[in-house]
C-alpha cells in the first residue's frame, strides 16, 4: 500500500486536484464547487468533523494532499444525502466523500482504528469470503475490536437480545463454525476481481 | 380666448350623490366659486356626461372648467380637453372613500366636499391655458460623444430610427476599450467560449452609413442652447473648428482604468509581471498577431502559472481606492483566464476572489471555466511581492481561514475597476483654473451652472439609477455606457438603446414645445415678470437641471426647453415673479384662501396639505382606494414637486387661520426619490428657516411640518395626517382665526 502512495505522489508531483480527479470515484466534480457552503450548512454531521464537504474540496484545489487524505473528515459521512440534493451544481457529494475515503484506505493513509473505517473492514471481508454477510462473526468482530475484554462485556450487555434472538430462531450460534455460503462462491470472487480490474482501468490505477 | 367663461360640473356617480349633498356642493360653486355656469350629472365620465361638458364648451364658449368627480388622476382620458383650463375637485377618493359613511360624519364630509369645489373654482379662474414654449427648436440631429461600443450603437440605433448622427470621437479612431481588447466574454448562449469582439464590424457600420457623420480626433469646445437647438463646437486636433446643430446629446464617454501605480502593495508599478485587465489584453493582442501563447513580459519566459486578484483596488472600505464594484470584472477575469486554458490546458490560473459576481448570464460562463479547470479561491490577497521573473502572491485563504496562503505566479493580473470619464465634478469647479476646466471638460456647457453633466455618485453621471437611467440633470442630454454607472459591453449596448431613445424623444417633444420627462408633454413653461425681479439669483442657483441662465444684467434667462417644469424656481422666488401659465403663487394661494375657515371655537380645525403629485398625492389616493379613513379637517393641494412651494403659501395659510400646514415630499438625500432630484431637499431646507416666521406670528413651530412620503406609504399617509390632527388638537386651535 505504502508503494502506490509514493507511486502517485510520484506521478502528480504536486497536481494533487488531477489526482483527485483521475483516480477518486466522481472526482472530476471537484473543480464545479463554487464554494457556496450549503453542503457544510446542511450536512447533519456538520459541526462534528474537522473539515465539511466545501473545505475538503477547497483543500484539494489548495493541493493539501496529506491533510486531505489522512483526515477523518470524509469517513463521518452517513450518506444522508442532504448535501447532494441541496448542491446548486448539482455534484454528487456523497459519492464523492466515499471515493475519498476509499481511495486514502487504498494508500494505507486513511486513519487508523477510524470506527467506520473498522467496520467497513471487517464487513468487506466478511462478505466477499463467502459472499454472505455471516451476522454472528460480524458481530463479534465488531464487539471485540478492541480487545478480549472489551469484547467479553459488550456481549455480556447484550446477552438479553442474544437469547432472544436465539429462541426466536433468528441466531443460528453453528454459524460461527462454518456458516453458511453463496451457491457459487468462485462466481463472486470472479466478479469482484473483474469489477477491480475495471476500477483500477477507470481511475488508473497501478495494476 | 379673450373672455374667461367658467364652468363647474359636480359629478354624483361612484357614490357621490349618496354621500354627498351635491345640490348643496352646487350651490356653493355658483354662491362661493362665483362659476357662470353649474351643473350636476349623473354619471360625468360616461359619453353623454363628457358630451355634456364639450356642448358646453363648443356652444357656451366655456374656457375654464372645474369638475367635482373623482381625483385628478382618474379618468384623465375622459376629462381630457385640451381647449380650456381644467381644474379638479377630488370627492371620490378625497372625501367620500377616506370619510366614514355615518350619520355624524355626514357634516364634516360635506364640508370637505364643499371645501374641495370652493378650491377647484378658485384655482381654474386663476388659470390659464398652457400656449407651449414658443421657444422650440427644429433640430433633429442628434450629437453623440464618444466613439467607443456604447456611442457607436447609439449612432447606429438613431440612425436606424431615421435621425442623423452627429459623433465625436477624441482618438484617431472608432472602437474605444472594446478595439483594445482580445476577445470578449459571450453574449450568447452556450455562453462558454471568448467571443470575438465584433468592434471592426460596429465600426464600418457606423463609417458606413450616410447618416452618421464622424469627427475623429475631435472634441466638443463649446455647448449652448437647449433642446432642438443646441449649438456645438467642434475642435478638431488639426486646429480646425466646425459647428453644428443638433437637438439632443448622448454622452457615451466611457471609463478609464483605476491606475495600477495606485496598488504597489498588489505589485502594481513594480514589475512587468503585474499587470491589469488591460493590460492583459494588449499581451493577449500581442501573442494573437504573432500566432504565440501569452509570454511572461519581464524575460519572454514560459507561463506556467497565472494568478488573477479580484477587487484589486476596489470595494475598498479604507477611503483609499474606489468603494465600488465595478460589475464587468469577475467575467472578464474568468475570460483572460481561458485564454490560456484554451491555449494549453497545462497552465494554473487562479483567480482568487472575494465574492464572484458575474451578472447576466454569467453563472454559465463562469461554469464552463470551471469545467476548463481554471480555479477558483476564495481569498482576501494581501500583498504581491514581484521581483525577478517571478510573483508570490500572498493571501488569506477565508474558506480553510489560512491568513499566511501564497502561490508562486509567472504573471498576476489584478482586476482595477471602471472610472468614469465625466469630465468636471462641477460641484467643485471652484477649486479649477478656467484654462484647465476647459481642458477636462467633456461638453463645455455654457451653461450657468458649470461646463459638465452632474455627478450623482462616485463620479458617476447619472440622475436616478433605478427610476430614470440615461437621465442626467441637463435636458436633453443622456450619458449611456460606463460613465453612467460601472457595466460590461453588453450592458452598453443596452443601455446606448436606452438613452438613444431617450433623445429621440427629447427632440421631438422639443420641437412641439413639450417638456421631457418626468412631466413628458407638458406645455407649461415658467414665466417671469422682469419689473419685479430683484437679480437675486436664487432661481438659476437652485434649477436642478440648470435651465436658468443669466444675461448681462443679471437678470434669469429661462430656456424653456431645458426646463422639467417643476418649479422650483417659483418656490425659490422671494418676490414671487415667477410662474407657470397653469401653476402659480396664485392657483395654490387662492386654494388656500377658497377654504372656508370655522371659528376658533367650532372645534372644527383646518390643516392645509401640500402633496407631491408624483408621490404623496397618489398615496392619498389610493389611501382612498383602499376606503382607509383619515381626519376629516384636512385640506390636500397637490403640487408639482415639493420644491415649487413657496413659503408665502404657508404664511398665507397660517395668516388665514389654518392650524397646521402639513408638507409632503420625497425622500431626499443621497438615496433620493424626487422626480425632480433636489426639489424635496431645498423644501425641507427651506422649511427648517420657518421658525422664524412662526415665532413672528406668536405660533408653535410645530404648525408647520415636513414629511418624507413615499408612493408606498398607503397605509402610513393617513396615520400621519391623523397623528398631527391629533397634535393639532393637543396644541389648540390656532389664534389667527378671524383676522384674515
Amino acid at each position: 500500500m505504502g508503494d502506490m502512495n509514493i507511486q502517485a505522489i510520484e506521478q502528480y508531483r504536486s497536481d494533487f486536484l488531477k489526482e483527485v480527479e483521475e483516480r477518486v470515484e466522481e472526482g472530476h466534480w471537484v473543480k464545479m464547487c463554487m464554494q457556496c457552503g450549503v453542503c457544510s450548512g446542511s450536512c447533519p454531521f456538520g459541526p462534528h468533523w474537522a473539515h465539511p464537504p466545501q473545505e475538503i474540496f477547497m483543500m484539494i484545489r489548495a493541493g493539501k494532499r496529506e491533510e486531505v487524505l489522512s483526515s477523518d473528515s470524509m469517513w463521518m459521512c452517513t450518506s444522508c444525502y442532504n448535501c447532494v440534493v441541496r448542491c446548486p451544481r448539482q455534484l454528487p457529494i456523497t459519492q464523492i466523500m466515499h471515493g475519498l475515503a476509499t481511495y486514502a484506505h487504498r494508500l494505507g493513509l486513511a486513519p487508523r482504528n477510524q470506527p467506520t473505517r473498522d467496520f467497513s473492514i471487517l464487513f468487506w471481508e466478511n462478505c466477499t469470503k463467502t459472499g454472505r454477510v455471516n451476522e454472528l462473526k460480524l458481530t463479534l468482530g465488531v464487539y471485540f475490536r478492541e480487545g478480549l475484554m472489551a469484547g467479553i462485556k459488550k456481549a455480556w450487555n447484550m446477552r438479553n437480545i442474544g437469547f432472544g434472538l436465539l429462541l426466536t430462531k433468528r441466531l443460528n450460534p453453528f454459524e460461527l463454525f462454518k456458516g453458511h455460503a453463496c451457491k457459487d462462491q468462485k462466481g463472486i470472487h470472479a466478479m469482484l476481481k473483474k469489477a477491480q480490474e475495471i476500477e483500477a482501468r477507470r481511475h488508473k490505477l497501478p495494476a | 380666448m379673450a373672455e374667461m367663461k367658467t364652468a363647474a360640473y359636480v359629478c354624483r356617480g361612484c357614490g357621490i350623490g349618496e354621500r354627498i349633498d351635491t345640490a348643496r356642493t352646487a350651490k356653493v360653486a355658483e354662491k362661493e366659486g362665483k362659476v357662470q355656469l353649474v351643473r350636476q350629472h349623473d354619471f360625468l365620465c360616461n359619453a353623454e356626461g363628457v358630451q355634456l361638458i364639450r356642448d358646453d364648451i363648443e356652444k357656451e364658449g366655456v374656457t375654464h372648467i372645474a369638475i367635482g368627480a373623482c381625483s385628478r388622476r382618474s379618468k384623465t382620458e375622459a376629462f381630457y380637453f385640451p381647449t380650456v383650463a381644467l381644474s379638479r375637485a377630488n370627492l371620490r377618493e378625497g372625501v367620500i372613500w377616506t370619510q366614514p359613511e355615518t350619520e355624524e360624519a355626514r357634516e364634516t364630509t360635506q364640508e370637505m366636499a364643499d371645501d374641495y369645489v370652493r378650491m377647484a373654482c378658485a384655482e381654474v379662474k386663476k388659470m390659464k391655458l398652457p400656449a407651449g414654449n414658443p421657444e422650440v427648436g427644429h433640430a433633429k440631429r442628434l450629437l453623440v460623444v464618444g466613439g467607443g461600443v456604447s456611442g457607436m450603437t447609439a449612432a447606429l440605433e438613431a440612425a436606424k430610427a431615421g435621425y442623423s448622427v452627429v459623433l465625436v470621437e477624441k482618438t484617431g479612431s472608432l472602437g474605444g476599450w472594446a478595439a483594445k481588447i482580445h476577445q470578449r466574454v459571450p453574449f450568447h448562449e452556450p455562453y462558454q467560449d471568448p467571443a470575438p469582439t465584433g468592434v471592426t464590424e460596429l465600426a464600418a457600420a457606423v463609417t458606413g452609413d450616410p447618416g452618421i457623420k464622424v469627427y475623429l480626433n475631435a472634441t466638443l469646445s463649446r455647448t449652448s442652447g437647449a433642446p432642438g437647438r443646441f449649438k456645438v463646437q467642434i475642435a478638431t486636433e488639426s486646429g480646425g473648428s466646425s459647428a453644428e446643430e443638433v437637438g439632443a446629446i448622448v454622452q457615451a464617454t466611457g471609463f478609464t482604468t483605476y491606475d495600477i501605480a495606485k496598488l504597489p502593495e498588489l505589485g502594481g508599478g513594480k514589475s512587468p509581471n503585474v499587470v491589469d485587465q488591460a493590460g492583459l489584453e494588449k499581451l493577449a493582442m500581442e501573442a494573437a498577431a504573432k500566432g504565440q501563447p501569452i509570454r511572461r513580459p519581464s524575460d519572454g519566459g514560459e507561463v506556467k502559472t497565472v494568478a488573477f486578484v479580484q477587487c484589486a483596488g476596489q470595494r475598498d472600505e479604507t477611503g483609499t481606492h474606489l468603494p465600488y464594484c465595478s460589475g464587468h470584472c469577475c467575467a472578464t477575469s474568468i475570460k483572460q483566464a481561458m485564454y490560456f486554458k484554451d491555449a494549453n490546458p497545462g497552465v494554473d490560473t487562479v483567480v482568487i476572489y472575494t465574492d464572484l459576481r458575474v451578472p447576466g448570464n454569467g453563472e454559465d460562463f463562469y461554469r464552463s471555466g470551471q469545467s476548463k479547470g481554471v480555479t477558483f479561491t476564495k481569498g482576501k490577497v494581501s500583498s504581491v511581492e514581484a521581483g525577478g521573473n517571478g510573483c508570490k502572491v500572498n493571501f488569506h485563504d477565508l474558506i480553510l481561514d489560512d491568513k499566511n496562503a501564497s502561490i508562486q505566479a509567472d504573471l498576476v493580473v489584478l482586476a482595477t475597476g471602471q472610472v468614469p470619464v465625466s469630465g468636471v465634478n462641477i460641484e467643485k469647479q471652484e477649486e479649477m483654473p478656467a484654462e484647465e476646466k476647459k481642458v477636462i471638460s467633456i461638453l463645455n456647457l455654457d451653461y450657468r451652472q458649470g461646463p459638465d453633466l452632474p455627478q450623482l455618485k462616485y463620479g458617476f453621471t447619472d440622475s436616478h439609477f433605478i427610476c430614470f437611467p440615461y437621465e442626467t440633470r441637463r435636458t436633453g442630454i443622456y450619458a449611456a455606457g460606463p460613465v453612467r454607472r460601472p457595466m460590461d459591453m453588453v450592458q452598453a449596448i443596452e443601455d446606448a438603446t436606452g438613452a438613444t431613445l431617450k433623445a429621440i424623444q427629447a427632440m421631438e417633444n422639443a420641437e412641439l414645445g413639450r417638456a421631457a420627462h418626468p412631466r413628458s408633454g407638458d406645455l407649461s413653461f415658467p414665466s417671469f415678470r422682469v419689473d419685479g425681479c430683484t437679480q437675486c439669483k436664487r432661481c438659476t442657483v437652485e434649477c436642478p437641471f440648470g435651465a436658468i441662465d443669466e444675461d448681462e444684467q443679471r437678470y434669469p434667462v429661462f430656456n424653456e426647453s431645458r426646463c422639467r417644469r417643476c418649479g422650483t424656481c417659483m418656490g425659490a422666488c422671494p418676490v414671487r415673479v415667477i410662474s407657470f401659465e397653469n401653476y402659480s403663487v396664485d392657483t395654490v394661494g387662492s386654494q388656500i384662501k377658497a377654504v372656508d375657515m370655522p371659528d376658533e371655537f367650532s372645534e372644527k380645525p383646518r390643516i392645509l396639505v401640500l402633496a407631491c403629485e408624483n408621490d404623496a398625492y397618489p398615496a392619498l389616493d389610493m389611501a382612498g382606494m383602499t376606503r382607509t379613513q383619515y381626519s376629516a379637517f384636512v385640506r390636500v393641494i397637490p403640487v408639482r414637486c415639493l420644491g415649487s412651494v413657496n413659503s408665502i403659501w404657508i404664511t398665507d395659510a397660517l395668516n388665514s387661520g389654518y392650524d397646521g400646514v402639513m408638507l409632503m415630499g420625497c425622500k431626499h438625500g443621497d438615496d433620493y426619490q424626487c422626480h425632480f432630484v433636489k426639489g424635496s431637499e431645498l423644501a425641507t431646507y427651506r422649511m427648517s428657516k420657518i421658525d422664524d416666521t412662526l415665532k413672528q406670528l406668536a405660533l408653535e413651530t410645530e404648525r408647520v411640518a415636513t414629511y418624507e412620503v413615499a408612493i408606498t406609504d398607503i397605509a402610513r399617509v393617513p396615520r400621519l395626517i391623523n397623528d398631527y390632527a391629533a397634535k393639532i388638537n393637543e396644541i389648540g386651535m390656532s389664534p389667527l382665526k378671524g383676522f384674515a
